[in-house]
Order: C-alpha cells, then sequence, then structure tokens
C-alpha cells in the first residue's frame, strides 16, 4: 500500500479493499519498524491518526468525502497542531503544545487526512541538512550515512521511505526542493502568498511558503490543491481562486517554452547532475517543449541577499521565544535579564544563534542601510531578471542542487559553504515564484532533482510540465531498496 | 574581516543571547564569514532601485472591526512556565 | 495654569515636544480580534497574536486606519498615500513579541498643526506626525515577591502616537496644546479621552537652553504623564532641575524619566539604560498601507464639525458670546444637547444659554455628572424655557421647577400643576392682592405718598409674597402703579 498512488490509495479506500484504518495502521507499523534508523518522525500521533482515520472510514461509507478522505500524511513540525507539540526541531519548544492549528492543518483535517505525526526538521527550518535538529540528525533513506536534505527532512525521509505517503513541508530558501532532490521526490513550493501561512511557525516571513513532498506530481497536485486558497488570517496570503492543478497535469506541453539560465549550469555543478538535467531538458523537448538559453545574471548575489534577509526576519521572529509565555525557561532566573539570556542561550542551537546574531548586526544601528535596505535593492534586481526572462518562456528550468546527497556531518563546520548549497533554490524565493523539484536521475545510486521555476501563480503549469516528464520517466517511481 | 569580541557581546546582548566564551570567539569568526559573504552586495549597482520588501506587489487589507477572539487563557496559560492569578509570572520589573 | 512664566528661571528658555498616545476606542484589537474593553481579569483579552504564539500573524484593523485618518484630517495632516508598519525591537515582558508593531519611516499622518490659546496669546503648533501602533501589557506588582506579573490585555490595543514639534515653550503652551488635542479626538469619536484608563498619555521631551540662543539643548524624555495637572508639573519640574544642573555647571543626560505624582518629581528610569537600538525594518507580515484620493474623500465626508468651527456657528447662528459658544462646545454632547435644546424650544437659543451654562451645568456639577448622564433630558429644557416664554411661569419659578425636574419630579408641566406654580395673570386677581397689601401697610404708603419711590419695591415685594411668587411680575408693576399713582402725590 505505502507505493501507492494517492489515487490508488482512494479508489482502494472508496471500493473498501482496505479502510482508513488498515492503511493507517500500516502505516503506522512501518514508522515502527523503519524509522528508528532514520528518525525521520519527531512525535507519531497513533491514537489520534486512528480516530481520525474512523471517521474517514465512516464517511466513506457513507458515500462521502473527497479524494483525500482517509489518506495518511505527516507534517513537518513548524505547523501548528492543537493538542499536539509543535517543536520546530528546537529545545526552545520542546515542551510546547500548540493550542491552535495552522491553517493548512485545518484544512487537510477537514478534506480527511489522516496525521501520522510531526516530522523532523531542521531548527526553526534553518539548515540543508536536518542536522541542526534538537532531536538529532535525520537520515537519507537511500543512504543513512547521508543526509536528506534540508530543512524539510523529516517530511522526504518518511515519503522516501513509505512512513508516509505524503508530507507538508516549507521552503524558504530550497528547504522543500533540496530535500525532495536528495531523496529522489517531487515537492513543490507554490508562489508566496497561495498558501495561508497562519499557524507556521514563521523564519522569515517574507519569503517563507508552505508546500508539498511526494512521489508524482500528482500526489503533489492533489494535496496542494486541499492546501491552497485565501485565509482572512494572513495579511499576506492572495485573495485569489485556485487553478485546478489536477485538470492542469493533462495539458499539452507542445510549444511550451523552457529557459535554461546559464547560471544554473555554472561552476560547482556536479558533472553527473548536470549530464540528468541536460538529459531531462531533451526529453522535454521531444515531448514538443522547445529550449532556449537565458540569462539571469545577478544569480551570485541570490546567496548575500538571502543571507540577510531571512536572518534579520529570523531574529525579529525569534525574539518572541523569551521564556515568558510558552517554550523553554531558565532555571531559577536572577533577574529579567537574566531569564531572557539564559533562557534563548539554552534553547535554541548553534545554527539558530549565528542566524539570530548575523540579523541584528545586520539591523542594528549604522548598519540597515548597507546591510538591509541594500539587500531590498538588490532582491528587487533579482526578481526583475525573473520578470525579463518570463517575456520570453514559460518555465525556467535547471538543477535543483550542485551534487547529490552529502555526508553527515561533513558540512556542519562552516556555515558559509554550507550556505552557498542553496544557490539554485533562493531566487524563487526571493522573488516569490512558485518552484518545485522533481527525480531526473541517479548518481552512485543517489537521487538527482531538477528544478521548475514558474510565473507567479502558474503552479499548474509546473504540475503539468513535471507530469508529462512523469509520464516518460521512472525516477520519480524508484525507491531506496531497504524500504520498497 | 571578522568581528571583535566587544562587537559579538554588543550583538548578543542586543539579541539577549547568551553566550559562553567559547561560542564568542567561534562567532566572531563565524559572523566575519558570513558578512564577507554578503559583503558582494555592496558592489551591486542599486541607485535607482526601489527596496522590494514582499515578493508580492499588493496592498494591506483591512479587517473588520468586531470581536471575534473569547477567552482561552485556560488553554494558553497551561504551557506557561510559570503563571499565577492569571498572570504570567517574570523575575520583578523594575520601572 | 494661568501665569507660568514665572516657573521658569530668567535668563532661560524651554524647548517642549510632546507625544501623545491616544488609545483610538475600537471594539477589537489593532491585529487581532480581541476586545479592547477595559477592566477585564487578567489576560482573558489576550488572544493567541496578542500573546506572540508562533506562527500566528496580524492583520490590520480598518476601523483603527479609518480613525488615524479622521485625525489626520482634523489636524490639517497630510495622509500617506503609502504607510508602512514596522517592527520596533525591545525585550521587555510586558511586549510578548519582543517587538512592538508601530511606524517609523512611512508614517499615516504628517504635517500638520493646532492652534492653542494661552491667555490672549493665539499660537499655532505644529504636529510633526501620527503614526499607527499597538499598545504593550502591563506589569503589576502587588502580590508578588521579586517577582512580577504581567497582563497583556492591553497588549495590541489600537494607538496613535502624535508627535508635536519642538515648538511649546512654556507648561501652559503644552497643557494648552494636550487640551486641545483631547478635545479634538474625544470629538471625532475616536478616543474616549479616559486619562484615568490610560486612553490618552503624554511623553514630554524638555530641554532648557540660554534665552536668546537657538541651538537645542540635551532632552529627556519624561514618560506617561497622566492628567494635564502632572503634565504641568512634570515639565516644571524638569525645567527647573535642568537649569540648576546646568547653572552648577553639570550637564544633562539624555534619558528616559519617571514622573511620580506623590513628590512631583522625575527620576531616571533604571531599566531603560541600554542604548536604545530599535532595528526597526518594515514588518513584513503586513503590506503596505494604501489610501487613495477616494478613501481619504469618503473619510473626509465623516468627520464631525470640529469644536473650533462649531464655536463659530454657534458665535453666528446663535447670537452667543465668544465665551459662551467655547463653554458650549467645549464637549460634543454638550454642544448636541444645547442644540437639540435650542431646536426644541423653538428659539430663544441665548436663554437656552443661559439655562444650560448657569443652572444646568452647575447642578450637574454640584451632582458630580457628565452632560450624558443628565436627569433632564434636551426636551424637558426646552419644554421649561417655552413656559418661561408663554408667561406659564416667571423666569424665577423657573428655577424651582427646575430644581424638582432635577430631583426627577418629572417634567415642567408635570411639577408647575403638581405645585401649583402657574403664573396669576389675570389683573383682576392681582389687583385683589394689590388692595390687600396696601390696606395692611398704611406705614409704607404714607412713606409712597410722601415722596419716597424706593417704597415700590417694597410692595411689589409683598404682592409677590403674598401670590407665592407666581404673580407676573410686569403685570404687577403695572397695576401697583395705577393703584398708588406717581410718588410724592399726596
Amino acid at each position: 500500500m505505502h507505493k501507492d498512488s494517492l489515487a490508488a490509495l482512494a479508489e482502494g479506500l472508496r471500493s473498501r479493499r482496505f479502510s482508513s484504518r488498515e492503511l493507517t495502521e500500516h502505516f503506522l507499523k512501518r514508522i515502527e519498524q523503519y524509522d528508528e534508523a532514520l528518525n525521520s518522525y519527531v512525535t507519531v500521533t497513533a491514537e489520534r491518526a486512528l480516530a481520525q482515520a474512523d471517521a474517514a472510514d465512516a464517511q466513506i461509507a457513507k458515500g462521502e468525502g473527497g479524494p483525500l478522505t482517509g489518506i495518511p500524511l505527516a507534517h513537518k513540525d513548524l505547523f501548528c497542531t492543537n493538542g499536539v507539540r509543535t517543536a520546530c526541531g528546537s529545545k526552545m519548544l520542546d515542551n510546547f503544545i500548540a493550542p491552535y492549528d495552522a491553517h493548512i492543518v485545518e484544512l487537510l483535517d477537514a478534506a480527511g487526512m489522516v496525521t501520522l505525526g510531526k516530522v523532523n526538521m531542521d531548527e526553526f527550518a534553518m539548515g540543508s541538512s536536518t542536522e541542526t535538529s534538537y532531536y538529532g540528525p535525520t537520515r537519507n533513506p537511500w543512504d543513512t550515512d547521508r543526509v536528506p536534505g534540508g530543512s524539510s527532512g523529516g517530511s522526504v525521509a518518511a515519503v522516501a521511505a513509505g512512513l508516509a505517503p505524503v508530507a507538508t513541508a516549507t521552503d524558504t530558501g530550497g528547504s522543500i526542493r533540496q530535500p525532495a532532490a536528495l531523496t529522489g521526490l517531487t515537492g513543490i513550493k507554490p508562489t508566496y502568498g497561495r498558501v495561508s501561512r497562519y499557524g507556521m511557525v514563521a523564519f522569515a516571513s517574507s519569503l517563507d511558503q508552505a508546500g508539498v513532498v511526494a512521489h508524482s506530481a500528482e500526489d503533489a497536485a492533489l494535496v496542494l490543491q486541499a492546501m491552497a486558497g485565501f485565509d482572512m488570517r494572513d495579511s499576506t496570503c492572495v485573495e485569489r481562486p485556485v487553478d485546478d492543478y489536477a485538470a492542469a497535469l493533462g495539458n499539452d506541453i507542445r510549444g511550451l517554452k523552457i529557459g535554461l539560465p546559464s547560471q544554473y549550469f555554472g561552476d560547482g555543478l556536479d558533472p553527473q547532475v548536470r549530464a540528468a538535467v541536460d538529459a531531462a531538458a531533451a526529453e522535454l523537448e521531444t515531448l514538443g517543449a522547445t529550449l532556449t538559453p537565458i540569462e539571469l545574471p545577478n544569480t551570485p548575489l541570490s546567496v548575500p541577499t538571502y543571507y540577510v534577509v531571512a536572518p534579520a526576519e529570523a531574529s525579529s521572529n525569534l525574539s518572541r521565544f523569551d521564556g515568558v509565555r510558552y517554550g523553554h525557561r531558565c532555571a531559577e532566573p536572577a533577574n529579567l535579564e537574566d531569564l531572557y539570556k539564559r533562557s534563548r542561550g539554552e534553547g535554541f542551537g548553534s545554527e539558530v544563534k549565528r542566524r539570530i546574531m548575523v540579523g541584528t548586526y545586520v539591523l542594528s544601528h549604522g548598519y540597515y542601510d548597507a546591510y538591509y535596505l541594500q539587500a531590498q535593492k538588490v532582491r528587487r534586481l533579482i526578481a526583475d531578471d525573473f520578470a525579463r526572462a518570463f517575456e520570453q518562456v514559460d518555465v525556467i528550468l535547471g538543477p535543483t542542487t550542485q551534487g547529490t546527497a552529502f555526508a553527515l556531518g561533513e558540512q556542519t563546520d562552516d556555515p558559509v559553504t554550507m550556505y552557498l548549497n542553496d544557490i539554485y533554490t533562493i531566487a524563487a524565493n526571493l522573488a516569490g515564484l512558485p518552484a518545485m523539484s522533481i527525480p531526473c536521475g541517479q548518481s552512485a545510486g543517489l537521487p538527482i532533482g531538477l528544478q521548475l521555476i514558474g510565473r507567479h501563480f502558474d503552479e499548474g503549469r509546473l504540475l503539468n510540465v513535471a507530469h508529462a516528464y512523469q509520464q516518460v520517466s521512472d525516477w520519480h517511481a524508484q525507491w531506496p531498496e531497504a524500504y520498497a | 574581516m571578522s568581528l571583535t569580541t566587544e562587537q559579538v557581546r554588543h550583538v548578543a546582548h542586543l539579541a539577549r543571547l547568551g553566550l559562553d566564551e567559547v561560542q564568542i570567539d567561534s562567532l566572531s569568526t563565524q559572523l566575519g564569514d558570513i558578512l564577507g559573504l554578503v559583503d558582494a552586495l555592496s558592489k551591486a549597482d542599486t541607485a535607482s532601485v526601489t527596496p522590494m520588501a514582499h515578493p508580492l506587489d499588493m496592498g494591506q487589507r483591512g479587517r473588520a472591526d468586531v470581536v471575534t477572539e473569547s477567552d482561552r487563557r485556560e488553554a494558553y496559560q497551561a504551557i506557561a512556565p510559570s503563571a499565577q492569578d492569571g498572570l504570567y509570572r517574570v523575575p520583578r520589573v523594575i520601572e | 495654569m494661568n501665569d507660568t512664566a514665572h516657573c521658569i528661571p530668567d535668563g532661560w528658555e524651554a524647548v517642549i515636544g510632546l507625544e501623545i498616545h491616544c488609545q483610538l476606542s475600537t471594539q477589537s484589537k489593532i491585529f487581532s480580534g480581541s476586545s479592547t474593553a477595559y477592566g477585564a481579569p487578567p489576560n482573558a483579552q489576550a488572544s493567541a497574536i496578542d500573546l506572540g504564539m508562533p506562527g500566528v500573524l496580524p492583520v490590520l484593523n480598518g476601523e483603527a486606519l479609518r480613525m488615524a485618518v479622521m485625525f489626520g484630517l482634523a489636524v490639517d495632516a497630510e495622509i500617506a498615500p503609502v504607510c508602512v508598519f514596522a517592527r520596533k525591537h525591545y525585550f521587555y515582558p510586558d511586549l510578548p513579541k519582543g517587538y512592538q508593531i508601530s511606524q517609523y519611516e512611512l508614517p499615516i499622518v504628517a504635517n500638520g498643526h493646532l492652534d492653542i490659546t494661552v491667555g490672549d496669546a493665539h499660537k499655532r503648533i505644529g504636529i510633526t506626525r501620527a503614526h499607527m501602533e499597538e499598545d504593550a501589557g502591563k506589569s503589576l506588582h502587588e502580590g508578588f515577591v521579586n517577582e512580577s506579573g504581567i497582563d497583556l490585555n492591553r497588549a495590541g490595543t489600537p494607538l496613535i502616537e502624535i508627535v508635536s514639534e519642538p515648538e511649546l515653550r512654556t507648561p501652559a503652551e503644552a497643557v494648552a496644546y494636550m487640551k486641545k488635542l483631547h478635545q479634538i479626538v474625544v470629538y471625532l469619536g475616536i478616543c474616549d479621552g479616559n486619562m484615568q484608563e490610560g486612553s490618552f498619555r503624554c511623553d514630554a521631551n524638555v530641554s532648557v537652553r540660554r534665552a536668546g540662543t537657538t541651538a537645542f539643548g540635551t532632552r529627556t524624555e519624561t514618560k506617561n504623564v497622566n492628567s494635564f495637572r502632572y503634565v504641568e508639573k512634570a515639565i516644571e519640574y524638569e525645567i527647573n532641575r535642568q537649569v540648576e544642573v546646568l547653572e552648577s555647571g553639570g550637564s544633562i543626560q539624555q534619558e528616559t524619566r519617571l514622573f511620580d505624582p506623590s513628590t512631583g518629581q522625575t527620576r531616571a528610569m533604571r531599566s531603560k539604560e541600554d542604548a536604545h537600538d530599535y532595528r526597526y525594518f518594515p514588518d513584513p507580515d503586513l503590506l503596505p498601507v494604501h489610501c487613495g484620493a477616494q478613501y481619504i474623500e469618503d473619510v473626509r465626508a465623516t468627520l464631525p464639525e470640529l469644536p473650533v468651527d462649531k464655536r463659530a456657528r454657534f458665535e453666528r447662528d446663535y447670537g452667543l458670546s465668544t465665551y459662551d459658544a467655547t463653554v458650549l462646545t467645549g464637549e460634543r454632547p454638550l454642544a448636541d444637547f444645547y442644540e437639540t435644546m435650542v431646536a426644541e424650544a423653538g428659539g430663544e437659543a441665548k436663554l437656552c444659554a443661559n439655562w444650560v451654562i448657569t443652572d444646568l451645568l452647575g447642578a450637574l456639577n454640584k451632582a458630580g455628572l457628565e452632560i450624558t448622564e443628565s436627569p433632564v433630558s434636551a426636551a424637558q429644557m426646552a419644554a421649561l424655557i417655552q413656559r418661561i416664554g408663554d408667561q406659564t411661569i416667571s423666569g424665577k419659578i423657573a428655577k424651582e421647577v427646575f430644581e424638582a425636574m432635577m430631583n426627577g419630579e418629572g417634567d415642567a408641566d408635570a411639577v408647575i400643576e403638581a405645585k401649583g406654580l402657574r403664573q396669576i395673570t389675570d389683573d383682576s386677581a392681582i389687583l385683589a392682592v394689590i388692595d390687600q397689601v396696601i390696606a395692611d401697610n398704611p406705614k409704607q404708603l404714607e412713606q409712597y405718598k410722601g415722596g419716597k419711590d424706593r417704597v415700590l419695591g417694597f410692595f411689589v415685594g409683598q404682592v409677590m409674597k403674598a401670590t407665592g411668587g407666581k404673580a407676573n411680575p410686569d403685570a404687577v408693576n403695572r397695576l401697583l402703579k395705577e393703584r398708588l399713582g406717581p410718588p410724592g402725590e399726596a
């Protein structure tokens, strides 16, 4: 069952080949069996899941429910779940039982989905390897000595290993696409404002966007459909009808103009990755798309821009964790300052501290114009690059990452090297564009990801291109042997 | 480029982050490295560029002035580190 | 606060700017749907948003924006076509997110002004800016040992912070400015003006310099002074303190100070010794606020008549003195009361004004009541005026009727009937009393005939007394003169 598509699972539920309870139990058993090695789940909500499954079964029995009713999923542990710990990979929130649901949790609950549990992530989503989690690193099902990527490492490891059919995730600078690429999954980060951020613990508010990791574009489309849409509670959420993603999947891609930015194929790109991406592009060409070289000249500035904007916003967003109203509080504070400094000093891990420090510094007196304001201006230049490119092409294609999954511990000492991993993914966040990663090959048994970037609100087209490719390829159908 | 430990201490104080000496030392190098990375921004020509605070060009919506929240103090304070008589307890606030 | 020149030491000039925090009277908070009602149990009105819980987001209360725009229009200011919310960072337990959502570079209101009068002098005071922001919570100390309790009910209450130019020179000017501002926001209905509950609070920036110099001295900021009187005292104290420091060769520290009403002194605050580095940046959870020309015109159309315009109209349309018009337009409910009364009475504007100012306000003041709590309505007051006009009662009897009305004994007609106060206007009835009075007072009659014309007044008094004040005084005078003939004609 764990290798079935969501459509197949829904069909199995509707035709009573199995119940949601049986399906849920199947996944819970697999979690028990496999997750000790992977550490993808931080919290398993078995009881709750079974109750939800029973409710779904009752609905199905009455002929009610939709395409997702009774299908299990896992939530990244930064989506607040009422009554369930939402820890964000941090000691700071180790005791935080959220008293409310995130908007998307409400929506997916209402769609009848069954929450298996909460999955691991880099602390406060800051990282590209899921090694910064307070709950220990998550391992890559393709090679457990390697990282699954991050920050949504728990989401991808759980889905890649068949410990959940699908999972929610978030992407601030590549946190959906990079781990999807490193684990052979399909991950989509929608347009900024497409999915409500309400109840999603903020990292960098102007960059964060919720999305999905799944085994195929078809699965991702189904779940994204249920997550997307207007929410009054998020001022940055866009009031605009959601396209019919499932319907868009079947569109013909003949005549589609695909742009290949030269900056995404330069130094640092692993030749094997390059070969796989080139081959995928050629495959799309045979399906009738045209390939056009394009320029995104400000690409080299995207990492520096991101590492000003994101830490600045993060330093501000994380000031609320002060040990007063919830979360970690140090023992016996001598005075207020001691309460703040020790609670925060003990509650945050080193990567989070680093980013708070950078963010505080760039916003502080005398540095604002040189760093933050300048970064906002360069951000505009980067967005303008895309706007110009999309006058010529419909979709931009390139690699998601420079290489395949790296070994645990390989890059933890050097933050700058780690940050440079995000070179291909960050720009889409800065410009607020929808982007996705789909598997397009393997190198030494490790998956390779292909990135597609679209115009604002063009998720339907991205899913369409991904689906078209997945109709003629089977990289997305590959499973790590140990978990097949 | 690296930050002096004094600068690191000052920033840590602004951010109310308790750091030990080892952390301060390593941060002075690491912050220097990161600032070296972002220094590339200074070379970009942005003379006539409007700063971009949001990815989408939208205006703020207004909410209707209606009370929609009810009293959930019990639920909220169930997760508080220290509360008494409905108040959050903190070390004495000196004004 | 009439003559305050004396409070500024010779040879010195004070430079005063006020920052006034005015709580907007919305139902719900500026960024959440929590109630803003005063006096709820601690934290009962603190939602997840007000508590700064993880993941929750602010959404702007449209009414708070509209009120801020109203204020801007009322002080002839510019309304920013685009204004931006910014985060102001500092750690304090009553500030749940570690930042306050405020406005920094692009406030909603800029470049307004207010005209004040102190004694006979008129002065225009510039309003630099007014911006929207959220209020913080409160720290309570009672019942705690070495600890404080935090109540976040007030956190997120909408405020506008109104910043004046440093153009005020005396405590009296500062108070006049503050009172004028208070009157306007209450008139606009955007603030309840309750200083006790902190709905209208003042921070005073004060510096001093040698008279005749133009450079500004180092200023101090005295926080949260919550009455007009305290503002005057705090500024006065601060001016004298600074002059004393400077004259004894010291220097002024730029610092935040607190006013202690019990001692009348200010002292430096200990908690904010940190160099201010608020790390402002645009709040990414909120988008730029656009106020188009149409929106601004729509708000303008809802502006009530402001005190200065109302006063001019009262003088013009009702023929009132400047003094009467000023008193009657001092508060909007009072002005409304008066206008309703005049309309119901069908005129008699001057008489109505006298009755409201002298009698009604006097009685309310004695009873400790506001005009809105008056036991006698405007319509009832109007009916009383009509009974004077149609000579049912005299002005003097009317005072008695009014007193009964204030005591809840019914409206004018009911009181007049119940007490039998209807005026006697029938000549024959009055003549009968006159004849009796003359007959009873032969000595006075003698005097009158002997040329003492003042004795006429005695007879009038006796007649009025005999009729219980109900005789029409004009008729009494006329008939007495007829009966007695001219004095000295024996």
